[in-house]
């Protein structure tokens, strides 16, 4: 007997390059079959007349603020936003309080997700204990009880020794380490360093610092042929330095956010800190640049970056306010307006970017619909207009920019693991 | 109040800045701060304009001069003060600025000047509270009622300000001053060109509507007015120049340099001056000269921006 049976849809799974109107069947938590008109037999029927059915969309880049800081996010609020926001996986970053880099804190990670049971939560390791940027975590033992992938998110790693050691430890381990590049001897800023930064007297973070530390790290990776992946990409030159590294057979991928593609730095001019986010908003040059990339396949993933901060914290003053913007339950429209409206995607190459390419990453076997692979899967209605309104998110916080904006296009029904987790 | 009933009138609740401010508002404030001048020259010198008022210092950083001369100001126009520093605060405590300034509004105050080391602090307050809000200087930012000061001060001396080719000398980088300054003579047409080493002088600058030079040398001769900026050095680490004697070689206005200046030239300085770094005291004391005629007349502004807000709350 099938358990879930979804019907007329439109059905794009880029990882075996299907896009087609078909019916899909769900057995035990399997994708039993995809193909032709099935007898509507099954305890749940999913009528997806006029939506595309894709593989469950995963997102890399998610904090879920747990351990540490429950007030703005716990891993079942995150779980929640996930899937109403059409997403069946997200990896949740590690530089929670305390960080996770150990075994015990991976399974801290794993247990409260299974408690949750809404989205998978797959951990990502701390590269250095602490996320002190010296001594190597433990990332065998955490990669065996179940992270994903390794970062100090937040920070990039400082230390060019260090760097180097991770990298061929991680090449042993055969797993991505995720960098959010960002030299340390040129932080310290506010937002991206031009004209706007200047004329609000806020101190800059210019994109060289972003493009040092990928410079230097893709000299890293060439030479240990590690697996490396740059974290929310935001500035033209970060962009270029990849296309080339890929060019010469470099093993890296890379990640854009919803806001590295619609927004720019001239949006922090009234010191609203809901748009202050590391790495900072930058010109339009740079979005182009980042949506470019996108669309050419330098950039492999699509990443929200989702990054709950309490409202007392962001009503500071745009200085002492912290970084960080969600977008969990918006991204999908979002990428729809950044990149299909334009036309530097079609519906294929987006889907690729939320499920097949991201789960090359993070190595799973999920992000696609073959026979046999787990029942994760999302129905998007692409027609459905509709507003963002943040006091109807299921994340406990509200640092979202794109409030009141009237988007097109959302998931209408999600499907992690054979069970209907989130439907409109 | 004014004997010249100017037929503007005045709108805004707050001054956070000159950036929202036309060209026609800043000539209003110069005009209304020139009438109360002569307060200052009276016997009694107290007006009642502000009787019943209550105008709240919040003083997040230090100050000296703009501080007493606010406060001063208030109590010209009559009104009472109230003033409040970080140090010794419920700040230390961890109350955010927000928090803080509503407890005292809760007291009843009419106007807050408030000075901040965070850039936007007081659109921050503006936005968020009723009580009008005046800028007495937020981190890099803006210093509004002192561009207004030296604005002032450049029209009394030099008869105009169109026209006017204005240098400003320094920390750049750091200064809310000389942001205040480019905004506001822009508006009036003058021309600003902003000295400094690159370290201190950031390219985008020139988006504000000046020009940038490396070399004061360069610009002496063709200049009107010579405002020179203290290095802040407690707004960085690390050092941004090689030494305070190797910036004052090349960036210090001594009696050497001033000789190549038009013979006129105005000699302006913000305060706190660091006397052998920026400015040796021959020239700071000198006739050209006219930074303590800056301190008096920014008592005068100050007095006609209280007042202005006030109406403008109205």
């Amino acid at each position: 007997m099938t358990d879930i049976l979804i019907t007329n849809g439109r059905v794009i799974d880029p990882a075996n390059g299907v896009d087609k109107l078909a019916d899909i069947a769900i057995t035990g938590g399997k994708i039993a079959r995809v193909g032709g008109k099935m007898p509507a037999k099954a305890a749940t029927i999913i009528d997806a007349k006029g939506c595309i059915v894709a593989p469950g969309l995963i997102d890399i880049h998610v904090h879920c603020r747990e351990p540490g800081h429950e007030e703005e996010e716990t891993i079942a609020t995150a779980s929640a936003a996930a899937v109403a926001g059409g997403f069946t996986t997200v990896c949740a970053m590690p530089n929670t309080h305390p960080p996770l880099d150990d075994e015990a804190a991976i399974q801290f990670v794993l247990e409260r997700a299974a408690v949750a049971k809404l989205a998978r939560v797959l951990p990502v390791g701390c590269i250095t204990k602490g996320r002190a940027g010296k001594e190597l975590a433990e990332m065998g033992a955490m990669m065996s009880a179940g992270a994903v992938a390794f970062s100090d998110d937040g920070e990039g790693i400082g230390s060019t020794a260090t760097m180097q050691r991770a990298l061929q430890y991680a090449q042993l381990l055969g797993v991505s380490l995720m960098q959010h590049c960002q030299d340390p001897d040129l932080a310290g800023g506010h937002m991206n360093s031009g004209p706007t930064a200047t004329r609000l007297g806020l101190a800059g973070i210019a994109s060289t610092g972003e493009e040092l530390m990928l410079q230097r790290d893709l000299v890293l990776t060439e030479r240990t042929k590690a697996r490396y992946h740059v974290q929310h990409i935001s500035s033209a030159g970060s962009v270029e330095l990849v296309r080339q590294a890929k060019a010469r057979g470099l093993s890296v991928t890379a990640e854009a956010t919803p806001h590295h593609l619609l927004l720019t730095d001239a949006c922090c001019s009234t010191y609203d800190s809901v748009y202050k986010v590391n790495p900072p908003l930058r010109t339009s040059a740079d979005v182009e640049a980042v949506r470019r990339g996108v669309a050419d396949g330098t950039i492999d993933c699509l990443a929200t970056d989702h990054a709950p901060q309490s409202a007392e914290e962001k009503e500071l003053e745009f200085g002492l306010a912290p970084f960080g913007m969600i977008a969990l339950e918006c991204a999908l429209a979002l990428y729809i307006k950044a990149l299909i409206e334009p036309g530097l995607l079609n519906w294929p190459g987006l889907i690729a970017r939320m499920t097949a390419n991201p789960a090359k990453v993070i190595r799973q076997n999920l992000g696609t619909l073959s026979e046999g692979a787990p029942a994760d899967v999302t129905v998007i209605d692409p027609a459905k207009r509709w507003t963002v309104k943040t006091e109807t998110f299921r994340s406990k916080s509200r640092n979202c920019p794109y409030e009141g904006w009237k988007l097109k296009g959302r998931a209408v029904a999600t499907i992690v693991n054979g069970q209907v987790k989130f439907q409109t | 109040m004014t004997e010249q009933a100017p037929s503007f009138i005045w709108t805004k609740k707050h001054l956070v800045g000159l950036d929202e401010l036309s060209a026609e508002e800043i000539v209003h404030i110069l005009d209304t701060a020139e009438s109360f001048r002569e307060v200052s020259t009276r016997s009694i010198k107290k007006v009642p304009a502000l009787r019943g008022k209550v105008v709240a210092l919040l003083f997040f950083e230090d100050s000296t001069r703009t501080r007493m001369s606010f406060e001063l100001a208030a109590s010209r126009l009559s009104a009472d003060t109230l003033l409040f520093t970080a140090k010794g605060s419920s700040v230390a405590k961890g109350e955010t600025t927000l928090d803080t300034a509503r407890n005292i509004e809760a007291m009843g105050v009419d106007i807050f000047v408030i000075r901040h080391h965070e850039s936007g602090a007081p659109h921050h307050l503006a936005s968020r509270i009723n009580t009008s809000v005046v800028n007495a200087g937020d981190g890099s930012h803006e210093h509004p009622t002192q561009a207004l000061l030296d604005i002032f001060t450049m029209r009394q001396r030099l008869g105009r300000i169109e026209g006017l080719k204005v240098a400003i000398v320094g920390d750049i980088a750091h200064s809310r001053v000389a942001r205040s300054n480019i905004i506001g003579l822009r508006k009036l047409g003058a021309e600003v060109v902003v000295v400094g080493p690159p370290t201190l002088v950031p390219a985008s600058i020139s988006a504000m509507g000046c020009t940038v030079s490396h070399s004061l040398d360069e610009v002496l001769g063709e200049v009107d007015v010579l405002n020179m900026l203290r290095i802040q050095f407690e707004r960085f680490s690390g050092n941004v120049f090689p030494s305070v004697r190797e910036y004052s070689r090349f960036y210090g206005l001594n009696s050497e340099r001033l000789a190549r200046c038009k013979k006129n030239v105005l000699v302006m300085h913000p305060g706190p001056m660091n006397r052998g770094v920026e400015i040796t005291s021959e020239v700071a004391d000198g006739l050209n000269s006219c930074i303590l005629q800056q301190v008096a007349n920014g008592l005068a502004v100050r007095m006609a921006v209280l007042f202005l807000v006030s109406q403008g709350a109205e």
